[in-house]
């Protein structure tokens, strides 16, 4: 009797939470909605490559016969000046986009955590020297100091990836930081310590999960952000290279043809406004429910 | 003697005020000023005070969460502040706190069988079933259903956190455990049978606590021996009947004044101490309560009462005390 | 003269994911002007939710208050628009919340905060609302009121914190205040001049008190009459002086048994059984599953309020067996 129901009833109030968290995210509509729309997001990024109708224009094939056609039956969001179908690479641009910024978040997760966690957990002179290399990376503008890092690295969607991730953690470090700090002054933390628990495991058994909750609010806010960031690196060529079908590419492209071909840069844009929105909705849900407050129901 | 399980030597802890340009102290918070005492094994010491007496400090000192200014403690016969890291992990084992508050003492986002087992999983090397076996076990030793091993602290009401609490105490079989005001943030029920639990676990356990509470009917219903703690000092301290029959220092009785019981008629018979508890950077002179006391003289503002022993280990600190008897009359 | 302040069939219900459940089901309950009434009951026994649905207070969702009514001066409460509710609260009805320290503003210096309820709420000048404000401190008895005014929520003590938070609530005039669990998490010495304070200034400015508590033994030494709340259901009600004399549910007689006693009488008999969230769900008794005098019928049928004497009520099925009730003392457990 020892083995089996064990298994069974630690997998069990991880599904009831699970089952919890995913009511107290339906409660709120508007949440509910960009929940929706990033599953949405999510499952053509998966599926991109066999759902679009042009396959072959993703990459570099040209269709010169078609060029800057308005939208129709046949070209939902219409065609490029090589001829390209819109829609397919908007779609297959949704992949590109996700698969960066999640990418870049993590990156810039998993320096933040662990150093905001040991400083605000330590204090003193490690506190001191974490944070004021922190600050200094603070200092600059985080889009400026994208450019200026992916500018020296050279242009490719991976050291933009690479740029954003080091220009975004230290805003998770401090944000950590402020919440460990707290955390560190909560009793079952002295528990903890009374019982003997070394150091480490009270970083990151007690004090990381307490404060990991606004961090989650802040990545997937930050998703948004990221997104709007690549596109704009790639805009000013720093990212993406053609004939890569990235959201911010596109648009940088379509100004050339703005005034005769709409079509080109709006719906590139649309993507990037639409996926942009629903992070921060999703955020702003998420913040609601990790909230202990309103989780008491 | 051979049975002292805890000895308190004169134990001080001051904090620094830090001031001015190179962060100097400038002024010492005396927190603990001066404790003595000592527990015999499977005691009960009920220490009461109001908050800011020192009494959570001198448990944060006694459980090495903070170093002490100077003094001496001995548990079980061994100096707890000259020793290496390696025993006094070993001495943890044995001495063990129930904290205040079961809303914060217990990390929310752990099982509560990995805070129930947080202790074992430090101390002793044990596979996941015996862990649940063993979370389990202590679950039902604290009235609980084994079934709230799989469950979070916010699923259980506050009486129910404070035995989940006390279950992790228990963990390690410790030899004695603190107990931070345990029912000063629960209601009166909960308070009841918490009260009842923890009794019924000294005795089949052999336990020796130290209660902390500022009621003194919660201490009453408990100790053995009582200690009165103001402002960093010990006031009275001796055996809980004595105390209670024949209570020495105006502040203890007043503290027995303050508690609305069943048998209250009227706001008007609860006796209240006018003002607060004074600062600690700059306590009174001579005695510490003489700003508060409703007998204080000159004498109290000017020389420090020592302690005095009322026979049968009853001690208190009061000019008064041996001319309260003669002056009767 | 009608009454001054009845709850009527209320019932409050919390639509939570497992689903809907009961947290406030009180017939009837009638405060007289100027008296101290006492609710008393455990945590979880719907205390709170009956403060915030007076005050209207209560989120929504999850709570959801599905009928009755609350006459307040004749009107009710529960009709008011919005509007309406927020000149009754402060000026009509005030609430000393449990903790102080989360109540106050941390940013203000107490006076600050005393001096803009002020302003808010009546047209007068600065100099004028801080001489108020003065008075309002002095009122609850704090030494050296100039002093206070300038300090910070964090530099005072909790005592003195919730003395500003009774001085907050009474600023505009409140007649009726409502005191949940106000000496909570206080020592004992702070907690009794607290409550002396709430009966002094219930006898000097003629307010009426509903206050909340965990512990009977507050509730007699303040207030005259009493209810006891279980899951959400209150069991008796009467004159203090009546329930402590003579308790008749059950429930009661757990409370006052678990009060530590004083000298002598040094062992409680404590009801060890813990509570049990199902009882809500049952057509009987909620206190059903926790009674050691349980019967068959209390399962299946809610016992109703029964007259014992004077203003003394209960609700259980117990209490009117045979007749004669087995009036005991609070001994037995």
């Amino acid at each position: 009797m020892t083995k089996s129901p064990g298994i069974i009833n630690s997998i069990k109030p991880r599904i009831r939470e699970i089952r919890l968290s995913l009511y107290l995210l339906g409660r709120n509509r508007l949440t509910r909605l960009s929940l929706g729309v990033v599953i949405l997001l999510v499952l053509t990024a998966l599926v991109a490559p066999f759902i679009v109708p042009y396959p072959e224009h993703i990459e570099a094939e040209t269709n010169p016969v078609d060029k800057l056609l308005p939208p129709s039956g046949k070209y939902f969001f219409g065609t490029d000046e090589l001829g390209r179908d819109i829609f397919s690479r908007v779609i297959y641009g949704t992949r590109i986009s996700l698969q960066t910024a999640l990418i870049a978040v993590g990156l810039a997760l998993l320096i933040g955590i662990p150093l905001g966690a040991i400083a605000g957990a330590t204090g003193g002179m490690v506190d001191e020297v974490i944070m004021r290399i922190t600050d200094i990376f603070l200092s600059f503008p985080p889009l400026l100091l994208a450019i200026a890092i992916a500018a020296f690295l050279g242009p490719s969607l991976e050291n933009a990836m690479l740029a954003i991730a080091v220009s975004w953690w230290p805003w998770y470090t401090r944000l950590i930081r402020g919440q460990a700090v707290s955390i560190r002054e909560r009793q079952f933390v002295k528990a903890a310590k009374a019982i003997g628990t070394p150091p480490a495991r009270i970083i990151f058994g007690h004090i990381v999960p307490n404060c990991i909750a606004p961090v989650i609010v802040q990545a997937s806010m930050d998703i948004g952000g990221v997104i709007l960031t690549i596109a704009s690196l790639s805009f000013l060529g720093l990212g993406a290279q053609p004939p890569t079908p990235e959201w911010g590419l596109m648009v940088s492209t379509s100004r050339n043809y703005f005034l005769n071909a709409w079509w080109y840069s709006i719906f590139p844009g649309l993507a990037i406004f639409v996926t942009v929105l629903v992070f921060n909705l999703l955020g702003d849900g998420l913040r609601e429910i990790l909230d202990p407050k309103t989780r008491k129901i | 003697m051979a049975d002292s399980i805890l000895k308190v030597k004169d134990l001080k802890k001051y904090f620094p005020v830090r001031g001015g340009f190179f962060s100097k102290p400038v002024a010492w918070v005396k927190a603990v000023d001066g404790v003595t005492f000592e527990m015999e094994q499977g005691e009960v010491l009920g220490l009461v005070g109001e908050s800011g007496c020192g009494k959570t400090t001198l448990v944060n000192v006694l459980l090495n969460l903070e170093e002490p200014t100077s003094g001496e403690v001995y548990f079980d016969g061994l100096d707890l502040f000259d020793m290496d890291k390696k025993s006094l992990r070993k001495i943890r084992k044995n001495l063990q706190i129930v904290f205040q508050d079961p809303f914060w003492s217990l990390n929310p986002r752990l099982l509560v069988r990995d805070i129930v087992g947080e202790p074992i999983k430090v101390h002793a090397n044990c596979s996941r079933e015996q862990l649940v076996k063993k979370v389990g076990d202590l679950l039902e030793m604290v009235g609980l259903p084994r079934s709230g091993v799989f469950k979070y602290p916010h699923e259980f009401s506050g009486g129910e956190r404070q035995r989940i609490a006390i279950a992790r105490a228990l963990a390690l079989s410790p030899k004695l455990v603190v107990l931070d005001e345990p029912t000063s943030s629960i209601d009166v029920l909960s308070q009841a049978q918490i009260l009842e639990l923890l009794k019924n676990l000294k005795q089949s356990l052999g336990l020796t606590y130290i209660l902390i509470s500022h009621d003194l009917s919660v201490v009453n219903y408990m100790a053995d021996r009582i200690a009165v703690m103001y402002l960093g000092k010990m006031v009275e301290y001796g055996p809980a009947d004595d105390v209670f029959d024949r209570t020495a220092h105006p502040y203890t009785k007043a503290l027995f004044a303050a508690i609305p019981t069943l048998d209250t008629e009227g706001i008007d018979s609860i006796a209240t101490i006018e003002g607060s508890v004074p600062s600690a950077i700059n306590p009174p002179s001579g005695c510490r309560f003489h700003t508060r006391c409703p007998m204080a003289k000159e004498i109290c503002r000017q020389r420090e009462p020592v302690m005095v022993d009322l026979g049968g280990g009853h001690r208190a600190a009061c000019h008064f005390i041996g001319k309260d008897a003669k002056g009767a009359c | 003269m009608g009454e001054y302040f009845k709850i009527k069939d209320l019932r409050v219900g919390f639509k939570t994911f497992e689903g809907h459940k009961n947290v406030l089901d009180i017939d009837t309950m009638v405060l007289n002007k100027g008296e101290t009434f006492g609710i008393v009951g455990e945590s979880g026994a719907g205390k709170t939710v009956l403060a915030l649905t007076i005050l209207r207070l209560l989120s929504s969702p999850p709570a959801v208050i599905e009928s009755g009514s609350i006459l307040f001066n004749g009107e009710d409460l529960l009709q008011k628009p919005e509007s309406e509710m927020r000149k009754i609260r402060g000026r009509h009805i005030s609430m000393i919340f449990q903790d102080p320290m989360s109540t106050l503003n941390p940013v203000f210096t107490v006076g600050e905060q005393i001096i803009r309820v002020f302003r808010n709420n009546k047209r007068i000048s600065r100099k004028e609302a801080e001489k108020e404000a003065l008075g309002m401190i002095e009122m609850v008895k704090l030494p050296d009121a100039k002093n206070i005014m300038g300090k910070y929520p964090h530099e005072l003590s909790g005592g003195q914190r919730q003395r500003i938070v009774i001085a907050i609530a009474l600023s505009c005039g409140a007649e009726f205040l409502i005191a949940d669990e106000p000496t909570r998490n206080l020592d004992v010495t702070i907690q009794a001049g607290i409550l002396k304070l709430i009966a002094e200034l219930q006898r000097e400015l003629g307010v009426t008190v509903l206050f909340i508590a965990n512990n009977l033994g507050l509730v007699s030494a303040i207030c005259k009459r009493v209810a006891i709340l279980n899951a959400g259901r209150i069991v008796e009600t009467g004159s203090v002086r009546e329930v402590l004399k003579d308790p008749r549910h059950p429930y009661t007689l757990t409370l006052l048994n678990a009060i530590p006693r004083n000298k002598g009488e040094r062992v409680n008999r404590v009801n060890t059984t813990i509570k049990e969230e199902r009882d809500r769900d049952l057509r009987g008794c909620r206190y059903y599953s926790r009674c050691v005098e349980k019967r068959e019928v209390c399962r299946d049928s809610e016992p109703v309020p029964g007259l014992i004497l004077g203003t003394h009520w209960v609700a259980c099925h117990r209490a009117f067996e045979g007749g004669e009730p087995g009036g005991g003392q609070h001994t037995e457990g």
